[in-house]
């Protein structure tokens, strides 16, 4: 209970998590995932779990960008980058991510001219500014930050930008979470919806989960009063045999989403047949490509990128905690082979992927809890 | 990259190009402000919004932007990385 202290309304959080537990069917086990790594990251920090009684169980899910890249993307990333004539960016949290022969910090060690944007519109200014040079973007996201490329991509057109291209990686959220619930492996009862991306894509998206699976879906905020309010409105939905979707989060996301945001991917991007996801394997329709308005800043035909595939270490587990099979520390190299500091998979790399925020903080939480007993 | 960080718009500084400048974390950069500033919208000087890897993704009121810094301040260093990586910003 120590971590509520840390918190704003750290008594209604208490409140809020009373009424959670008197809502809970005796002998009834829920399993509720969040979908977004963002709210991973907050529910280990902050003890969520604690909180709440030991029949609700929290199951992380696939929205975390890095995490869920496979190797093969990662590793033609790194063919582009050790071109004498790329300058290559990306955004600091992929300069870790292990591909086969390594990661893109360790290429820029050998001499690769590989650097950190916070923004693409950052890397398209590196492209103004070098003009004898090829700037590539590394972009990744869901639909949170897919509009930023886009964005970038219509600026570079109208600018006639010739050389600046975009190693398009963007993945859409709702196609991973209809494969997780036609998974045999995982009994799912609801879902926390992630934040950020329901800004840009709304609420209708997931209209599906009850709709189609029954299974009632909340938009949440990523404090952890919002979190906590969430699953309230779960169980509300679960204990009055309700099932919808609503929208915790409404004083930032717009139940249509953002129009504009919308507008510019349609005409920048078109869904790919399919996408490999790690852990996951192949989902239809679940990525992002460069429309053929735009495939002149496609590095994948600029680079004729081969569309390799490349399995996973052996040992990793990252696709099992993935898909909420197996939680971060029942995989067989959790904080040994595999840490933070030396990542195996890519879920130990992100701070918002399950593997990394369950070292930092899932075994403190332990720790302190057994020094108080 | 997937946090989301509340700055204050300083100054309009081009509406074809949708730049602003805005104050974030005690630094001022320039962001693009597409995503908020169409139809009928628009932002103005003294608007907070929500702003992820150099664009204004939504508009927000003053406490939500307090209770969004005090949350990412308790997150400690993916923040202090988010706005090391912002210092290092120059978008034109």
């Amino acid at each position: 209970m120590k971590y509520v202290k840390e918190f704003r309304n750290a008594e209604l959080a208490r409140a809020v998590a009373a009424e959670i537990a008197t809502l809970a069917e005796p002998g009834r086990h829920y399993k509720i995932m969040e979908v977004c790594g963002g709210h991973t990251h907050t529910i280990y920090r902050h003890g969520i779990k604690d909180l709440l009684p030991d029949q609700i169980e929290l199951v992380h899910g696939p929205g975390c960008p890095v995490c869920v890249l496979p190797m093969g993307r990662v590793d033609e990333g790194i063919d582009i980058a050790e071109r004498p004539e790329v300058i290559f960016t990306c955004f600091g949290d992929m300069m870790r991510v292990p591909g086969s022969r390594g990661n893109l910090l360790e290429i820029k060690a050998q001499g690769a001219d590989v650097r950190m944007v916070y923004s693409p519109l950052d890397a398209l200014r590196l492209a103004r500014e070098n003009p004898d040079r090829q700037v590539v973007f590394y972009a990744i996201g869901f639909e949170t930050t897919a509009p930023s490329t886009a964005l970038t991509l219509q600026r570079a057109k109208k600018e006639g930008i010739e050389n600046f291209s975009v190693f398009c990686n963007h993945v859409t959220i709702v196609p991973p979470v209809r494969a997780l619930l036609d998974s045999p492996d995982l009994r799912l009862d609801a879902f926390i919806g992630p934040g950020h991306v329901s800004t840009i894509i709304g609420c209708r998206p997931y209209e599906f989960m009850p709709a189609d699976y029954g299974k009632p879906c909340v938009v949440a905020g990523f404090e952890p009063l919002d979190i906590l309010q969430s699953i309230l409105m779960i169980m509300h939905q679960l204990a009055e045999g309700r099932c919808e979707v609503e929208n915790q989060y409404a004083r930032v996301v717009p139940w249509e989403g953002n129009l504009a945001a919308l507008r510019s991917m349609a005409e920048v991007f078109e869904l790919r047949p399919y996408f490999e996801w790690r852990g996951l394997g192949f989902i239809a329709q679940s990525a992002l490509k460069i429309s053929p308005a735009y495939s002149y800043f496609d590095a994948e035909l600029r680079y004729s990128t081969p569309g390799v595939r490349v399995a996973d270490p052996k040992a990793c587990q990252c696709g099992e905690v993935l898909k909420g099979v197996l939680k971060p520390h029942e995989c067989r190299v959790f904080g040994t082979a595999c840490t933070p500091e030396h990542p195996l998979g890519a879920l130990m790399v992100s701070s918002e992927g399950a593997c990394a925020a369950y070292f930092n903080f899932g075994r403190r939480a332990k720790e302190k809890v057994g020094a108080t007993e | 990259m997937c946090l989301g960080i509340p700055g204050r718009i300083v100054e309009i500084l081009d509406e074809d190009l949708m730049l602003a400048k805005a104050e974030v974390g005690g630094v001022r950069r320039n962001i693009n402000i597409g995503l908020v500033h169409h139809d009928g919208e628009r932002v103005e000087v003294g608007d907070w919004v929500l702003i992820h890897v150099g664009f204004a993704l939504s508009k927000i009121d003053e406490e939500e932007a307090s209770s969004t810094l005090r949350a990412l301040e308790g997150i400690g260093d993916a923040y202090e990385q988010e706005l090391q990586e912002l210092r290092a910003s120059r978008i034109e």
